[in-house]
């Protein structure tokens, strides 16, 4: 397996507050890798802290490495590493403008300008993510009107459009019901076959059902990291046992 | 008292409260109609004064208060809403900015004839520009700054902040995400704030006192560096300086005066109503 991402002893910080302690962690290219945790347990920190998204918010500041294929992150320009990993957000955030442009934004600003081009590459997007069939025929109106869980795979596949190596999910299907769930998940298991996904998510469920590994993470601090098969079945900390089962958290 | 009469009590007092409010401007609005629809005709729009002021019209002023709003507009515009722009997107928010935003807060509370001031001794005097259209505009678009600083921070801070997120999560870099995701949506309320900043400044007098007015010009400026007469002024000036001024020319200039404000006022009504109908969240 191949080894895409390499987190080396990642603390990071609200203020003063410690969010992540010494966070070691390898993703492999192609895999899913489930993030599971009670809330404020540094799952979201991160899953932000791979794209540096964090630092939108001044307080933010880390210590330690982060490696993306042997590159420290700090040397890649922001724009041009979030070009690589790109993101879904907890809820649904779609653009005010039309179906069409929410998908063309991302290549427009990456110097894309042939209508021919675009057109195929937000077609290509939308079909990867399984809302093509739903949209075709009304890709000018607007992205707000849909459904909530169509407005998620929208914005899967405006990620997809900017071409990522490794995709970021960060509790993607939180406010959606079971259906419009199963779609996207039906999603990340096809777009496996191409792409990095790491899926943090507060349906244990959900990381059982779709990751090869998952990690745990309690109070800032990575508690154990395993297959999933092997995390679900046979933990080998207490607190993970307590956690899958629904005791806290 | 049960609370279904409370309720009815307070409505009352409120409704009184914009009674009050309301009733003032009404008034005055129908006392200058009344008073000045008589002198409005084509000459009196399309004519300089003669005779002492006492006939003819006040084309010089119309056209001298249209050219002070433009020139107001050329320097401001710009200046105002890409500083607001800094403050608001870049700026690291520290002693030193918040300094500087307290300021802006405060620089549109100053009196305007503090700004006539200090526009006569730095642009008149200091940079000999003279008693001038160009001075005159420079010291109006200075008075007018805080207000279209604080009206483009505001248009600015209501874009939500997830579009920046989402701009930027999609690898664009800042000047992309304020050009494409955030100033589209901001045009609006940066629009309609200027506007209503320029319709102020329209109806100044302090001002332009010293710095561009012209008691009386039978011709249209010819230059930067002339100067002009303006509505504020010219009424100010009918209404204290000429004694024996037919009512109805004073009201009448008034009344011009507060047309054009209107108009600028539904401009920007329509252009917000036009961005609102544009978005779409």
């Amino acid at each position: 397996m191949v080894e895409i991402i390499k987190t080396k002893n990642l603390t990071a910080y609200f203020g003063k507050k410690c969010v992540l302690k010494n966070i070691n962690i390898e993703v492999y290219k192609n895999e899913i890798l489930g993030v599971i945790g009670p809330a404020n347990s540094g799952k979201t920190t991160f899953l932000k802290a791979l794209n540096r998204l964090n630092y939108l918010n001044p307080s933010y500041h880390e210590e330690g490495e982060i490696l993306l294929e042997r590159e420290n992150i700090k040397k890649i320009k922001d724009n041009v590493l979030r070009k690589k990993i790109g993101i879904i957000f907890s809820l649904p955030q779609v653009l005010p403008i039309s179906i069409y442009d929410n998908v063309a934004y991302g290549p427009k600003i990456h110097g894309i300008r042939k209508k021919s081009m675009l057109d195929e590459i937000v077609e290509d997007a939308l079909r990867k993510a399984y809302l093509w069939e739903e949209v075709k025929d009304r890709l000018r109106e607007a992205a707000t009107k849909l459904s909530g869980g169509q407005q998620q795979r929208l914005c899967i596949a405006r990620t997809l459009a900017i071409e990522p190596q490794i995709i970021l999910y960060d509790e993607p299907c939180s406010g959606l019901d079971p259906i419009s769930t199963a779609k996207i998940e039906e999603a990340m298991r096809e777009l496996k076959k191409h792409y990095t996904q790491i899926l943090v998510t507060n349906n244990t469920k959900q990381a059982a059902r779709i990751s090869q590994r998952c990690a745990f993470f309690l109070m800032g601090e990575l508690i154990e990291i395993n297959k999933t098969s092997i995390l679900f079945t046979s933990p080998q900390s207490r607190l993970t046992d307590d956690y899958i089962r629904g005791k806290f958290g | 008292m049960n609370a279904h009469l409370r309720e009815k009590f307070a409505f009352f007092i409120l409704g009184i409260a914009t009674l009050i409010v309301i009733l003032p401007i009404l008034g005055t609005l129908f006392y200058i109609l009344k008073n000045g629809i008589s002198a409005i005709n084509w000459e009196f729009l399309t004519q300089p004064p003669r005779n002492g002021m006492k006939e003819g019209g006040i084309f010089p002023a119309i056209v001298g208060t249209i050219y002070l709003i433009i020139g107001t507009m050329i320097f401001s515009l710009p200046l105002g809403v890409l500083s607001a722009i800094y403050l608001s997107e870049y700026a690291k928010d520290n002693f030193f900015t918040r300094l500087i935003k307290l300021a802006i807060v405060n620089l549109s509370g100053v009196p305007s004839i503090v700004y006539g001031l200090f526009g006569f001794a730095l642009f008149v005097i200091f940079l000999k520009f003279g008693t001038s259209i160009l001075a005159g505009c420079l010291t109006l678009a200075i008075m007018s700054l805080p207000v279209i600083i604080t009206a483009t921070k505001e248009a600015l801070e209501a874009v939500p902040q997830s579009f920046r997120e989402i701009s930027l999560s999609l690898g664009a870099t800042k000047w992309q995400t304020i050009r494409y995701c955030v100033l589209p949506y901001a045009w609006g309320g940066i629009l309609t704030g200027t506007i209503l900043s320029l319709s102020r400044a329209a109806g100044e007098t302090a001002p332009i006192l010293f710095t561009v007015a012209a008691f009386y010009l039978p011709y249209l400026p010819r230059s930067i560096f002339d100067q002009v007469m303006a509505l504020p002024y010219h009424l100010y000036a009918i209404s204290t300086q000429v004694p024996n001024i037919p009512k109805k020319i004073s009201f009448g200039t008034a009344l011009v005066l507060i047309g054009i404000v209107f108009i600028m006022n539904l401009i920007s009504s329509i252009l917000r109503a036009y961005f609102r109908r544009k978005k779409l969240w």
